[in-house]
């Protein structure tokens, strides 16, 4: 019983807070509520007895929403609650889409002649989790992790505006690298 | 809490997500959008994991969900860096076409 | 091997709580004991006090068009992450909370105080407060990683993430010994994350107090009550996780906890004075080019020692 008031507390929490995302003012209030939305997720894949993999998105997706509000006001400085935005285009087709899919989705969730359970859950389901990774889908993890590194070389290469040509000189000869902000390690 | 219920917030989760990716103008909004509709993509994931088929490999298939999710994210970053960088714009109308 | 703690019901919820009080204030006092000295002053133990009934009589102070909500929740939300540390934190025989994640749930708990100092420093609407917000978040890019890697240490060597299991796991050796680069990296994170000694510049005299700037009584009072209980949350986590849980002669266990956690938070309340502020943009790079790569290389001989061992 408790499990059901709890798991619908959140389900109402990820789904407003969700909304909200597209509803207020301020950018902050914006990514921090989309933060919310997805603790509320991650509290609900806890109950469903993922505790690694809601614990993580707890963690990772706080981090990357404080990454995002500093974005926002980055890239669209604007103070809060003073500048209201709307950033809409196209709301025309946007939402009777969105709620198409939804009717769709819900339909499908609700109508499906979904299978029984098969199979119990392992009794540690985080080393379950960890044995699988490292065993029979070592091939997942290895694909998982050159992915990554090549998002960190295009992702910096991308967002990078000065080069090695710079830094170095065009011979990439001089000793010290010409940097604007100096100091650091071995400078 | 059974699949059914379980699914049908992640349906909501997935088409506010929707809502958003489509009628956001910014970047870093449209981001937000898909940010929510792959959340409701984890939430789907694990609801199906506990409920139809709990062995320890479906697990996986949530950890991709999140790499895809980082990926995307900082992907996202660098090309909203780069766009403002060179176009000092932040709107995807202006990034209509593929020349830098 | 010790026998691993039993959860106890919710109910002594406050009794972890005024724990963590009690250790938190004795850091406030040691603080002012130390500031006094450092002064001239023969003793100024008070001034915590003083300073507490200051600001719970202070009128509230608010600027124009600040993001009330945030602020709020920014200036609460680290005496709240304090509080939900120590619910891991076995006591002895005793643990509110025996989660079998307990070190990734302390992990996630850490990076909320990214968002809580920046919220913090937002939602006052202040120039100064924001630059302190951002100072926060460029330590904390250098920080958060190294200490992630830091935690992994421990929970490879017990081959656990039950923080029951890995204090069980060092009957014999304590994790410090044989890994002291990572213990010492997680304390500095520690002390980043309370926003304290070498990692004051958020917070820093020359932007006016920084995230601190536009705070006035009770919000201060709890921003500052927060920052003290996160050094004394993370002492405490270093118990199980470096220093041997509750082993040790004499005394029970969870007397040792507290002995060990109180020897560590005074360790680095001492600190504040002893380390010079590190610059958010010169630390980056020690960060990604000094801390990252040693706590690695902890980790690969923490790991090939276990594997070995």
């Amino acid at each position: 019983m408790l499990t059901h008031l709890v798991f619908w507390g959140l389900a109402v929490v990820a789904v407003l807070t969700g909304i909200a995302v597209f509803v207020v003012n301020s950018m902050a209030r914006a990514s921090y509520s989309l933060a919310l939305s997805f603790i509320a997720v991650g509290l609900q894949v806890l109950l469903l007895q993922q505790l690694y993999v809601g614990v993580l998105v707890i963690l990772m997706m706080v981090m990357e929403m404080t990454v995002m509000a500093v974005y926002m006001n980055m890239f669209m400085g604007m103070n809060p609650a003073m500048v209201s935005m709307n950033m809409v285009h196209g709301a025309r087709h946007a939402l009777p889409v969105s709620v198409g899919v939804f009717l769709l989705l819900a339909a499908g969730a609700l109508f499906a002649p979904w299978p029984s359970r098969r199979g119990s859950p392992p009794a540690d389901v985080t080393a379950a989790l960890g044995t699988e990774l490292m065993g029979p889908k070592m091939l997942t993890m290895a694909v998982v992790g050159v992915v990554m590194a090549a998002t960190i070389v295009s992702g910096v290469v991308l967002a990078a505006h000065r080069t090695r040509y710079d830094r170095l000189g065009d011979d990439l000869r001089r000793p010290r690298a010409a940097d604007p902000q100096p100091g650091g390690v071995g400078r | 809490m059974t699949l059914r219920t379980v699914l049908l917030v992640a349906a909501a989760l997935i088409s506010v997500g929707l809502y958003g990716a489509l009628s956001q103008q910014v970047v870093v909004m449209v981001m937000m959008g898909l940010e929510l509709m792959l959340n409701g993509v984890i939430l789907a994931v694990a609801g199906l994991w506990w409920f139809c088929a709990p062995d320890p490999s479906g697990q996986v298939l949530l950890l991709v969900v999140l790499a895809a999710m980082t990926v995307e994210m900082a992907m996202g970053f660098a090309v909203a860096t780069s766009l403002h960088r060179i176009r000092r714009s932040d709107l995807t109308d202006t990034a209509a076409d593929l020349s830098g | 091997m010790a026998e691993t703690p039993v959860a106890v019901s919710g109910g002594w919820a406050p009794l972890a709580a005024g724990l963590l009080g009690t250790l938190a204030v004795a850091a406030a006092l040691f603080d002012g004991a130390l500031a006094g000295r450092a002064a001239g002053a023969r003793s100024r133990m008070g001034r915590p006090v003083g300073e507490v009934a200051r600001l719970l009589r202070q009128r509230r102070r608010t600027t124009v068009a600040a993001d009330r909500l945030l602020w709020r929740i920014g200036g609460a939300g680290l005496l709240g992450m304090a509080l939900m540390i120590v619910t891991v934190v076995p006591l002895g025989r005793w643990t509110l909370f025996d989660l079998a994640v307990g070190v990734v749930w302390v992990n996630a708990l850490d990076v909320l105080a990214w968002a809580f100092v920046w919220l913090t420093g937002w939602g006052a609407n202040s120039a100064y407060a924001m630059v302190g917000g951002y100072r926060f978040l460029a330590h904390g890019l250098a920080y958060e990683l190294p200490l992630m890697f830091a935690l992994v240490a421990p929970a490879v060597a017990a081959s656990s993430l039950r923080v029951g299991e890995v204090a069980a796991a060092q009957q014999g050796l304590w994790f410090v010994v044989w890994m002291p680069v990572a213990f010492v990296v997680y304390c500095l994170g520690v002390v980043a994350m309370a926003v304290w000694g070498p990692f004051s510049p958020a917070v820093g005299r020359d932007v006016a107090g920084g995230v601190t700037a536009e705070l006035s009584g009770v919000d201060r009072l709890l921003f500052l009550a927060g920052r003290y209980a996160l050094l004394a949350a993370g002492a405490a986590f270093a118990v199980p996780m470096f220093l041997g849980g509750g082993s040790g002669p004499l005394l029970p266990a969870w007397a040792w906890v507290l002995v060990k956690a109180t020897a560590l938070l005074a360790g680095l309340v001492w600190l504040r004075r002893r380390m010079p502020a590190l610059r958010p943009d010169l630390f980056m790079e020690v960060g990604w080019l000094v801390l990252l790569p040693a706590v690695l290389l902890q980790d690969l001989l923490v790991a090939v020692i276990v594997i070995g061992g």
